[in-house]
């Protein structure tokens, strides 16, 4: 119960007042489309540098939580989920809100977006600090392959194909030995002098994530917004709690499966929203109504993609391995402070991190609050236009990442960096292996070596790595990963008839 | 051969010419020790990118969305804008005048609202000075991030 004496530290004022700009920012990043929770939350590192690690960490903890939940409202009223998260809650949202529902679907999703929420970061208070003794255990080689584990997880399951997964994540693990190496002093694969002191993860981070947006915005070309925004009429507020409450069956399942998948690395709140749609479907007695404006729909999606931020944040505050992008992103925000998640965080930081978990919380319960009172706003906020977008978001990457060093080289590599992730993704390529390869490859490569020295000392480098029941452990749910999700792709395609694929190719 | 296999071919291509390159100065370069890490990883990198390369040379590669031609067209002015803006504008200008520079043109090319009417004009010019006004406050005031010297002031 040591969180609750680090609950006060969140009611400061000018943590207090950090959380509501989070809450409230965040709700209108959220609901407006392209802007997805990673996004925002890069897009933010640089405003925290000169914050308190704390404060820095609250602000990018509320955004985080409030993107994933304000993008219900793009969903519900425009049809546009504002994040993947939120495809689940357009299928039956949007629905209810084309009959004069939209303020019901609306409570509804914040309702079940809170209980959801709460469930989840309960779990990160509950598991964060046992699993954080746990890591004491891990020497060298376990780190090493535990980075290794957190780069293969989300390169064979956040891609469509495992291979091209496994190279993107093989492409950040080699972006991160770009520059001087840290036992010899060694220059390696300086090509410029822009990464002459290595690749800096906050500008990748933004170029990553931020730029593939901007040029996929410049190639919808001149179109204007055709979204119709649907009116939202007055409901009161108590029936739709009265209504969660009846939907007990979906609420639990959303919550369950979301805080289940969000504890495993790699898997993200798109998968949550989907899952626990089907299975709440599944489950339902009313099942034939889900797709037509059930409110069941609404409550099971919510519910799930809210309840998976928190577990999301285990791996990330107990072994240093994000979870997912955004906890990714995270780990960059902890590290500018200086501070490395694990046991060096609730041992010689409690503060901070009881503080960051603590305004996860009570920031639950400000988004619910914001979102019941200004998603209408937010809706016609989030209809700015592509153009618009584009060019803020343009602008914002390229100030965040020279505000990072005061180094032009940084613009540069943002710039180059995003250009390129944007024309692998159009080859199936995805960006979250990269950025994972790019943060745990110091981790992997500061381990390997540590490791090698031990190894040189005591045993030969085989036995080192491959031995003990951890190591065997780790070896093994790597293979694993990787095989079930070739597994999966193998029989994913022998289900897809060629027609199926040529139809696809003609539509791009 | 399907409409895409061939941006397949050359874009996987590109990716196992960098992961060769890469493993070969990895294999070659000095001090050896300092590059151990770097040849697990470029070794992973070159086999699995020469199997991409492979797929799609045989044709086997998974579908993808590709390039067509209008998405080309669309993007070359975005892209154009954005490479003199950072590569050139930011720094010869200045970042606040690039800035403004860049945010008015992306709107000229991209946003669709009626380009023969003043109001649309007199809007775009507002969004952009708005905007630079904002990043003037963020960065310059309230973060004190001193920027390259504007050229015109």
């Amino acid at each position: 119960m040591e969180f609750i004496g680090y609950m006060g530290h969140v009611f400061t004022p000018a943590n207090f007042a950090l959380l509501l700009v989070g809450s409230l920012g965040g709700l209108i990043l959220g609901a407006t489309p392209g802007l997805s929770p990673t996004m925002a939350v890069a897009l933010l590192i640089p405003f925290t540098f000169q914050m308190e690690a704390t404060q820095g960490l609250i602000l990018l903890g509320a955004v985080y939580t409030s993107t994933v939940a304000g993008g219900a409202v793009s969903a519900i009223l425009l049809k546009i989920p504002g994040a993947p998260a939120n495809i689940a809650t357009m299928l039956d949202g949007h629905a209810m809100a084309r009959d004069g529902k939209g303020a019901r679907a609306l409570q509804l999703a914040f309702i079940s977006s809170l209980v959801g929420g709460v469930f989840g970061v309960g779990l990160l208070i509950a598991f964060t600090p046992i699993l954080s003794e746990w890591a004491l255990a891990f020497g060298a080689s376990h780190l090493f392959w535990l980075a290794i584990l957190g780069v293969t997880v989300i390169a064979s399951l956040d891609s469509s194909s495992v291979v091209k997964g496994l190279l993107s994540g093989c492409i950040g693990l080699w972006m991160s030995t770009i520059g001087f190496d840290d036992v010899m002093g060694a220059q390696r694969f300086i090509f410029h002098d822009a990464v002459s002191g290595g690749i800096n993860i906050i500008p990748a981070l933004i170029g990553l994530f931020a730029i593939p947006q901007v040029v996929t915005m410049f190639a919808n070309g001149r179109k204007a917004a055709t979204a119709e925004i649907l009116s939202v009429e007055p409901h009161p507020i108590t029936k739709a709690i009265g209504e969660v409450v009846r939907r007990w069956r979906a609420l639990s399942i959303g919550t369950l499966i979301g805080s289940f998948i969000g504890i495993i690395p790699g898997v993200g709140g798109q998968i949550a929203g989907l899952v626990a749609y089907d299975q709440s479907r599944k489950l339902s007695s009313e099942s034939e109504k889900f797709g037509t404006g059930h409110s069941e729909g609404v409550i099971a999606a919510e519910s799930a993609n809210n309840a998976m931020v928190g577990p999301s944040l285990v791996p990330l505050l107990t072994l240093s391995i994000p979870g997912s992008p955004t906890a990714a992103v995270l780990l960059g925000g902890l590290l500018i402070h200086g501070i490395f998640p694990g046991s060096d965080l609730f041992d010689n930081h409690p503060d901070v991190a009881w503080t960051f978990i603590n305004s996860m919380l009570i920031g639950q319960f400000l988004m619910c609050i914001f979102g019941l009172y200004v998603a209408g706003f937010a809706a016609r906020v989030a209809r700015v236009p592509n153009a618009v977008m584009a060019a803020i978001v343009l602008g914002l990457a390229v100030f965040g990442s020279y505000s990072v060093q005061h180094s032009m080289g940084d613009v540069y590599v943002m710039a180059t960096l995003g250009i390129g992730m944007y024309f692998l993704e159009r080859f199936g390529f995805s960006a979250a292996p990269l950025v994972l390869g790019l943060i745990l490859g110091p981790i992997a490569e500061a381990n390997f070596v540590e490791g090698a020295m031990i190894a040189s000392a005591t045993s030969n480098l085989w036995v080192f790595f491959m031995s003990g029941p951890l190591n065997l452990t780790l070896i093994a749910i790597i293979l694993a990963s990787i095989l079930y999700s070739v597994w999966m792709e193998l029989r994913h395609r022998r289900h897809t008839t060629k027609d199926e694929v040529i139809a696809k190719e003609g539509r791009g | 051969m399907s409409t895409w296999q061939p941006q397949q071919i050359l874009a996987s291509g590109l990716l196992a010419a960098v992961g060769l390159g890469v493993a070969y100065i990895s294999y070659t370069a000095q001090p050896a020790q300092a590059f151990l890490f770097p040849r697990i990883i470029s070794t992973c990198f070159a086999i699995l990118a020469i199997w991409t390369l492979g797929k799609a040379l045989i044709g086997k590669a998974k579908a993808i969305e590709g390039l067509d031609r209008a998405t080309l067209i669309n993007l070359l002015p975005g892209i154009l804008i954005a490479f003199i803006y950072i590569f050139w504008a930011a720094k010869a200008l200045g970042f606040y005048t690039a800035t403004a520079l860049a945010v008015f043109s992306i709107l000229a090319f991209y946003d669709p609202a009626p380009g023969f009417k003043a109001r649309t004009w007199i809007k775009r010019s507002l969004i952009t000075v708005v905007f630079v006004a904002v990043m003037y406050g963020l960065f310059a005031m309230l973060l004190n991030v001193f920027t390259p010297r504007e050229i015109l002031f």
